[in-house]
Formats: C-alpha cells, structure tokens, sequence
C-alpha cells in the first residue's frame, strides 16, 4: 500500500501547523441602507427612539438571568445596577457632547449635576423629567430624585414575596454611575418604592444619591471660595 | 367526564333552546319587512336606545392556556351568578375541546391548498348566543384563548376582546415574574382590565 511519505520519525512527526486563519467575516447584519446603529451621527437624537416593546423584552431578560443567578433580592437589585453603572458612566460624555455647540459645561457641583440628571438625562432617557428633586432632611449628603411612574417598571408587577424589589434599580445604577463619571461620588444610589397606599401613583419610586462625605465637603469648600 | 361538567354543557343546552323559543315569539308579534329578521336578537326598540344603556355589559373573561387549563377568571359585574371554582376549571376544559372539535368539523367542501403546504386551519368557535348572554371567543396564533361573556346587546366584542389580548401581551407577557401557562396572579394586568372593562 503506498502511504504517504514516510517522514523522519523524530518529533516532527506530532508537529501539525496551524491551519490558516479565516478571513474576517462580520456578523452584524445591515439594514438595506448599509448604514448601522455606529454609522449614525451621535448628535441625531429625535430619530433615535426605540421602540418601548423591543426595550421592554430586553429588560424581561435581563431580570430573568439575574433574578435566576441571586438568592436575595438585594442581590438583584445590586446585579441590575451594576448593569446599568457602565450606561451611566458613557451617557454622561453623550449627553455633554449633545448640548447645543460652545454651551456644553460639565456639572462640577453638587446640586449642578442633580439638576442634569433631573432635567437633561431624564429627558434623554425617558423624555419627560422626572417629577421631583428634594434634599433629604435628617442627612444633607442625600438627595432624592422622585420618579412617579418609572418607564422601566411599566409593564412589570413585583409578586408579593419579593414586594420589596425595585426593578429601577438599573436606572440607579445608570445615576452612579453618571455621578462617579463626573467625579462627584457617591456611597451608592438606590431606588426605593414610595407609592404605599398611593391611589394616583402606586409606581412612585424614590432614587437616593448618598454622596461620600468628602464630596460633600469639597462642595461646600467651592461655595464659600 | 364528571357530573358538573354535564350539568353545564346542560346549561347552555337549555339557553340555546330558551333563545330559540324566544325568537319564535319575537316573529309572532312583530311584523318585520326586512330580509335579515334571522339576526334579530332582541327588541327592535334596543337600536333606539342611547349607547350607553344599563343592559349592555361584559360579564366575564376566561383566558384559556394551550392545554385548556384556566389560567384567568375574571367577572366584571356586579351581582353576577357564579359558579364555584371547580366548575370553572371545567367550563374551560370541556370549552376547549368543543373548540378543537370545530375546528375538525367543516361541511364545506375542502378548499384548495398547493401540495405540500399544510392545510390552512380554521377558526373553530368564534360566539355562541342565547338570548342572555354572548361567548365571545378570540384564540390567539399560539393556541391561547380568550373568553369573553357578554350581554347580546353589547356591540365589536371582537374589538374588546383583541383589546384584551393587548393588555395581555403588555402586562403579562412582558412581566418577568410570571411564568408561562400558569394562572395569572399580575397586579397591573388586573388593574388595567379593570380599568378597561369596569364601568363606573
């Protein structure tokens, strides 16, 4: 039987080369246009909307997976803002880069950026503000942003064994993450429910921002000089 | 199948009847010229009624999972006759298959379908009347049904049926907490029902 050439029988014989690499084949798919979600102008924000059902799925998912992964639910709410800390960290350089030309300034204090993200991330995300923004009267290192019907928790009902869970828990950590970008850190962002026996609004939710104490008093340092 | 289960096929036996007789007694004093008195269903006056009269309401509505087990039973008016929870569970069942079994049973003559398709489905049980009450029955592409009791005088059950289905795939289906084919325990798909078919 004629086989192949006999090779040296040394350790050549277990040496096979690498086969060589495919050439790079994307798997993102194109619309008809060509033109992807990247090739877009990061400035157009009226087309940009998407769709809240396409959101809505998404969002069922990810509290799926997480909710399948933690025993507690402090640990889904911990998971879910850890998700959403890195959208808030990038949407801060977003949203400055949006502003009309030559106005754009950073929010350097305390109450600037609680004006930001009530106002200009609010609108951004949701395109309404949120409903209020109060200082927090036993601690002045906490503030509160009040959202009566969160647009994340539209269509999701809590059971009652874990009543306590608040799915806007992603939109706290999006706030950490904003406040960690521009410098102005905080000891953690959390969303609380606060439509108890509210007829208008059971959905009424409470996100509070503790800043760290340092933050607070280099705060009052750039006040008073 | 068991005794209750009988006693409500029975039922509605007796409704259909009721309503047949009904109808009889409507042609014997009424003198109608039009061509379309079968669809008469109730007193000529009721068209000249303003819109919004006491009798024309939603009862109830069932959700009816895949496997024909209950999984929503809802009733919207007050002062409703009610059954107990069993019969329900098997209200639904035996609906179910009567549903399956319309939609096997067809007269007309089978419609041409190209080789190696499949044979288009039919609808099965759309409504079924007696003279209190309409059953409005809407199935959705993946087997769920929706039941609808209403007064017959109630007008587009289809229209509040489908609506249903809407607030169904919002609140239910894009609620992470509830789990496929099992009973619906959803405190905003409650809510917006209510708000939907409760009048005040």
């Amino acid at each position: 039987m004629p086989g192949p050439v006999a090779a040296p029988a040394d350790k050549e014989d277990n040496f096979k080369p690498l086969p060589p690499t495919k050439p790079f084949q994307s798997t993102l798919r194109y619309p008809s246009s060509r033109k992807s979600i990247y090739d877009r102008n990061l400035n157009r924000t009226r087309v940009n909307e998407s769709s809240l059902a396409s959101f809505a799925y998404l969002f069922n998912t990810l509290i799926t997976y997480h909710h399948s992964k933690s025993g507690s639910v402090s640990e889904i709410e911990t998971r879910l803002n850890r998700a959403g800390y890195p959208i808030g960290t990038k949407l801060l350089d977003l949203l400055l880069y949006r502003q009309p030309p030559r106005t754009a300034t950073r929010p350097t204090r305390i109450l600037e950026l609680l004006q930001f993200v009530h106002g200009t991330v609010w609108r951004a995300l949701f395109n309404r503000t949120a409903d209020a923004l109060e200082q927090g009267t036993e601690k002045k290192n906490e503030y509160m942003i009040i959202d009566n019907e969160p647009l994340v928790n539209s269509f999701i009902s809590i059971p009652k064994e874990i009543s306590q869970l608040n799915c806007a828990a992603f939109v706290a950590g999006i706030i950490e993450g904003m406040c960690d970008a521009t410098g102005l850190s905080t000891d953690g962002v959390t969303a609380h429910w606060a439509g108890e026996g509210d007829e208008l609004w059971p959905g009424k939710t409470i996100f509070l921002l503790r800043f760290k104490e340092s933050v607070v008093e280099r705060d009052e340092a750039l006040k008073a000089g | 199948m068991s005794g209750a289960g009988g006693n409500a096929t029975q039922q509605l036996r007796l409704a259909r009847h009721h309503h047949r007789n009904q109808r009889q007694s409507h042609y014997s004093h009424t003198s109608f010229t039009s061509t379309d008195n079968q669809n008469v269903r109730c007193s000529p006056f009721a068209t000249y009624l303003p819109t919004n009269t006491p009798n024309r309401v939603v009862f109830a509505l069932l959700i009816i999972n895949k496997a024909g087990g209950l999984v929503y039973n809802r009733t919207f008016a007050p002062g409703l006759q009610k059954l107990d929870g069993n019969d329900y569970l098997i209200l639904a069942g035996t609906f179910h298959g009567i549903h399956a079994i319309s939609r096997q049973i067809n007269p007309a003559p089978a419609a041409q379908h190209l080789p190696g398709y499949r044979r288009p489905p039919t609808t099965g049980l759309e409504s079924l009347e007696s003279s209190h009450f309409r059953l409005t029955c809407f199935q959705t592409p993946t087997g769920v049904k929706f039941l609808l009791f209403t007064s017959p005088e109630q007008p587009n059950t289809e229209v509040v049926v489908r609506r249903c289905y809407e607030i169904y795939g919002d609140y239910v289906m894009k609620n992470p907490f509830y789990s496929m084919e099992m009973p619906i325990r959803v405190e905003k798909f409650d809510r917006a029902l209510g708000g939907y078919l409760v009048r005040p």
